[in-house]
C-alpha cells in the first residue's frame, strides 16, 4: 500500500492519538488530515486510516458517509457554503445563493471550471444572529448581502487567501484580510 | 427577578478576554482555587441547591444529574463538554467560546474537581473552527500556566483536557450520539439505560453537560449555590443567554434573568420587530419547540414554567423571531428540510417519516397541496413522536404539530388555492435539492 499521507501529517497523527483514552477517537482527525492533503478521501485512505487505527475499513468508510465535512470527491478550492436554515432563510439566504449560481454559472455541487468555486447549501451553521451568511472553506463570512458577497468573490480571486482550517498546524488559515473572523458579538 | 443580569457576558465585550492574563486580571481561576480546597461532594450540593437546569434544552437539574456518578466503580469519571450547538436559533455558546473561553475551561475545571474526573474534552461542532481555534489556545495557555495538567494549584490534583472537532452532524449534539462519535463511530443515539453517568464514554461513568451550564459553575462555587437560586424564579434559577435571531433590529446574544417578559424582551433588547412590521409569531427555544403565535407570547416569560404552561418551552432559547411578512408554510417547509437532512437514520419513524413530511410541506408550497394532506402530516406526527432512540424524532413533531395548529387557516387557503386554479408566486426560503451530498 502506498504512503496515503506526509510523514508530517503522519507525526501529527500519533500526537492527536495520545490525547485520548482510546486511540480510535483520532478517527476524525485522521479523515481531516487526509483530506486536507488530498482534497477528498479515498478509498485508499479509508484502508490507510482503518489500518493505522486498527479498525475495519467499513467502520472509516460509514463516517465518510454519516458525516457532512468530509468529501469523496474534491471541491472547488473555494468551497462556498450558505446556510439555509430558517433564521438565514428569513433574512435572505435565498438571495446569496441565487447570486452565487448566477456569478459562477454553476449549480450547487458542481465546480467551477477553474476549479476555484463550488457552493452547495447547508444546514444551520450557528450563526443566526448575522444571517445571512455563509461559511468558505473553514471561513465565516457574516451578516452578508449579495453585494458583500460579490466583494468577497472578488477578493478571494485577487488575494487566493488561506480560508481552511488545518489539523496539521491545528490552526484556521490567515483569511481575507480586513475581513473579521466572526462577528457573533 | 426578571430583569437583566451578567454572570457570563460580563467580560464577553472585551476585546482581550480570550486570552490568560486579561481573563485572569477580571477574576478568571479564582472560583477553581476556591473549589479546589472544598469537598467535591459538597460542590455536588452547592450545584443542587443552586436549583440549576441544564442549558443544552433538555433543562435537567445539573447537581443530580452529577450525583448519579457512582464513586467506587474503580473505573475513570470523564467530563464532557457538549459545544457541538447545532440547535437553528442558537450561537450563544459560540460566543462563550470565541470571546470567554477560559470562563469555561474554569468552569470545566470546577466540575471536574466535583466529578474526581482527570480527563475531560469540549466536543465542538467542525464548523465552529474559530472558537475551536481560540478556545485550543485558551487550553494551551492554561496548561504553560500549570492550570491543567498536574498538581494543579499544589493541590495534587490532575487533570487533562482536550478540544476535539465534530464533522457536521446536528445528532451529535444528542449526548449519547456525542459519546459514539467521540468514540471514533457514527454518531447514533444509544439506548438508554444505561445512561451516561453510569456507563458513557468508552462504558465509563461520563458527565456530559451543554458550555452555558458549565460557564455558571465558576459563579455558583464564588457566590454558594443558595445565591444563585435567588435569581431568576422558581423552578427556572440564574440567568439565560438567548440567542436571538430572526425579524428583528438587534439580534444577538443576551443575558437575561430568567422569568424576564418575552414581549418587553423583544422591545427593550432586541430593538423591536425590523421595518416596522408587526410579530407574526416566536419559536422561544430553538427551531425544536413550539410556536407561539403574536397573540400567546403576551404574558408570557422567559422561563422553563412559563413558555411550558404557554405550550411551548424554553429548549436552548434559540429565539426565532418571525414578522407578518414571513409564509409560514416556506418557514416550516425549511424546518422539515433540516430534519429530515439531520436525521441520523437509525430508527424507521424518524428516517422515512421525516422525508415523507417534507415531501408534503413541499408540495403544499409548490401548489400541489392535496385535501387530507395537513391530516395526514399530523397522522405521521403521531407515529414519529414516542416511537424512536433519541428525542430528536419526538422534538422535530413540535414544530410541525404547533405550525399546522396555529396556522391553520394559512395552510389551508394555500391547498384551496389549488383546488380553485389559483397561481401564487412562491417566495421561497428553500432551495432545489442539490450540494454535493
Amino acid at each position: 500500500m502506498s504512503v496515503a499521507i506526509s510523514d508530517e501529517a503522519q507525526k501529527r497523527l500519533e500526537e492527536i492519538k495520545k490525547q485520548y483514552p482510546d486511540p480510535k477517537s483520532a478517527v476524525m482527525s485522521a479523515l481531516y488530515l487526509v483530506q486536507e492533503e488530498h482534497g477528498h478521501i479515498s478509498d485508499e485512505s479509508i484502508t490507510w486510516i482503518a489500518e493505522e487505527l486498527d479498525m475495519s475499513p467499513v467502520r472509516v468508510m460509514e463516517l465518510v458517509t454519516f458525516y457532512t465535512m468530509y468529501y469523496r470527491k474534491a471541491t472547488g478550492k473555494y468551497h462556498v457554503q450558505v446556510c439555509r436554515t430558517l433564521s438565514c432563510g428569513l433574512c435572505g439566504a435565498r438571495k446569496l445563493m441565487d447570486y452565487l449560481h448566477e456569478r459562477l454559472g454553476i449549480k450547487p455541487g458542481e465546480v467551477s471550471e477553474d476549479g476555484l468555486f463550488s457552493y452547495e447549501h447547508v444546514e444551520c451553521l450557528g450563526s443566526c444572529g448575522t444571517a445571512p451568511m455563509c461559511e468558505i472553506n473553514d471561513t465565516y463570512f457574516e451578516n452578508l448581502t449579495p453585494e458583500k458577497l460579490a466583494g468577497i468573490i472578488d477578493r478571494i480571486q485577487e488575494e487566493k487567501p488561506d480560508l481552511h482550517f488545518s489539523t496539521l498546524r491545528d490552526k484556521l488559515g490567515e483569511g481575507l484580510s480586513g475581513c473579521s473572523k466572526s462577528e457573533v458579538m | 427577578m426578571g430583569e437583566q443580569r451578567q454572570i457570563l457576558l460580563t467580560n464577553i465585550n472585551e476585546p482581550d478576554q480570550n486570552t490568560l492574563s486579561a481573563a485572569e486580571s477580571r477574576g478568571a481561576y479564582k472560583a477553581i482555587r476556591k473549589a479546589l480546597e472544598m469537598d467535591p461532594l459538597k460542590i455536588i450540593d452547592e450545584m443542587k441547591a443552586s436549583s440549576i437546569r441544564g442549558r443544552g434544552g433538555a433543562g435537567f437539574p445539573t447537581g443530580l444529574k452529577w450525583s448519579f456518578v457512582p464513586r467506587d466503580t474503580g473505573k475513570p469519571v470523564y467530563l464532557i463538554t457538549n459545544a457541538d450547538e447545532s440547535e437553528p436559533g442558537t450561537f450563544k455558546d459560540r460566543a462563550l467560546l470565541e470571546r470567554d473561553p477560559h470562563l469555561v475551561i474554569e468552569g470545566m475545571l470546577c466540575s471536574a474537581w466535583a466529578l474526581q474526573s482527570n480527563w475531560s474534552c469540549i466536543y465542538i461542532r467542525g464548523e465552529y473552527a474559530y472558537p475551536y481555534e481560540r478556545t485550543k489556545r485558551a487550553i494551551e495557555e492554561a496548561y504553560e500556566k500549570g492550570y491543567l495538567g498536574e498538581n494543579i494549584f499544589g493541590s495534587g490534583f490532575t487533570h487533562h483536557m482536550v478540544i476535539h472537532r465534530g464533522a457536521g452532524a446536528y445528532i451529535c449534539g444528542e449526548e449519547t450520539a456525542l459519546i459514539e462519535s467521540l468514540e471514533g463511530k457514527k454518531g447514533q443515539p444509544r439506548l438508554k439505560p444505561p445512561f451516561p453517568a453510569v456507563a458513557g464514554l468508552y462504558g465509563c461513568p461520563t458527565v456530559v453537560n451543554n458550555v452555558e451550564t458549565l460557564a455558571n459553575v465558576p459563579w455558583i462555587i464564588e457566590n454558594g449555590g443558595a445565591a444563585y437560586a435567588e435569581l431568576g424564579v422558581e423552578n427556572s434559577t440564574g440567568t439565560k443567554l438567548v440567542s436571538a435571531s430572526g425579524h428583528i433590529n438587534k439580534p444577538g446574544v443576551y443575558e437575561v434573568g430568567m422569568g424576564y417578559p418575552l414581549l418587553q424582551f423583544i422591545e427593550e433588547e432586541c430593538g423591536g420587530i425590523k421595518d416596522g412590521n408587526n410579530l407574526l409569531g416566536v419559536i422561544p427555544g430553538g427551531s425544536s419547540t413550539c410556536v407561539l403565535t403574536a397573540d400567546e407570547c403576551k404574558g408570557v416569560n422567559l422561563d422553563y414554567d412559563s413558555l411550558k404552561n404557554a405550550g411551548s418551552s424554553l429548549g436552548c432559547a434559540g429565539f426565532m423571531v418571525m414578522d407578518d411578512t414571513t409564509d409560514v408554510v416556506e418557514a416550516i417547509l425549511n424546518l422539515s428540510h433540516f430534519y429530515s437532512h439531520e436525521s441520523c437514520g437509525q430508527c424507521t419513524p424518524c428516517r422515512e417519516g421525516g422525508h415523507w413530511i417534507e415531501k408534503i410541506f413541499r408540495r403544499i408550497a409548490e401548489g400541489d397541496g392535496r385535501p387530507g394532506d395537513l391530516e395526514l402530516i399530523e397522522n405521521l406526527c403521531s407515529q414519529i413522536g414516542g416511537h424512536t432512540i433519541c428525542a430528536f424524532g419526538d422534538t422535530m413533531v413540535l414544530p410541525y404539530r404547533s405550525f399546522i395548529q396555529k396556522f391553520r387557516t394559512q395552510f389551508r387557503e394555500r391547498i384551496s388555492e389549488v383546488l380553485k386554479g389559483i397561481e401564487r408566486k412562491r417566495n421561497p426560503m428553500d432551495f432545489e435539492v442539490g450540494g454535493v451530498h
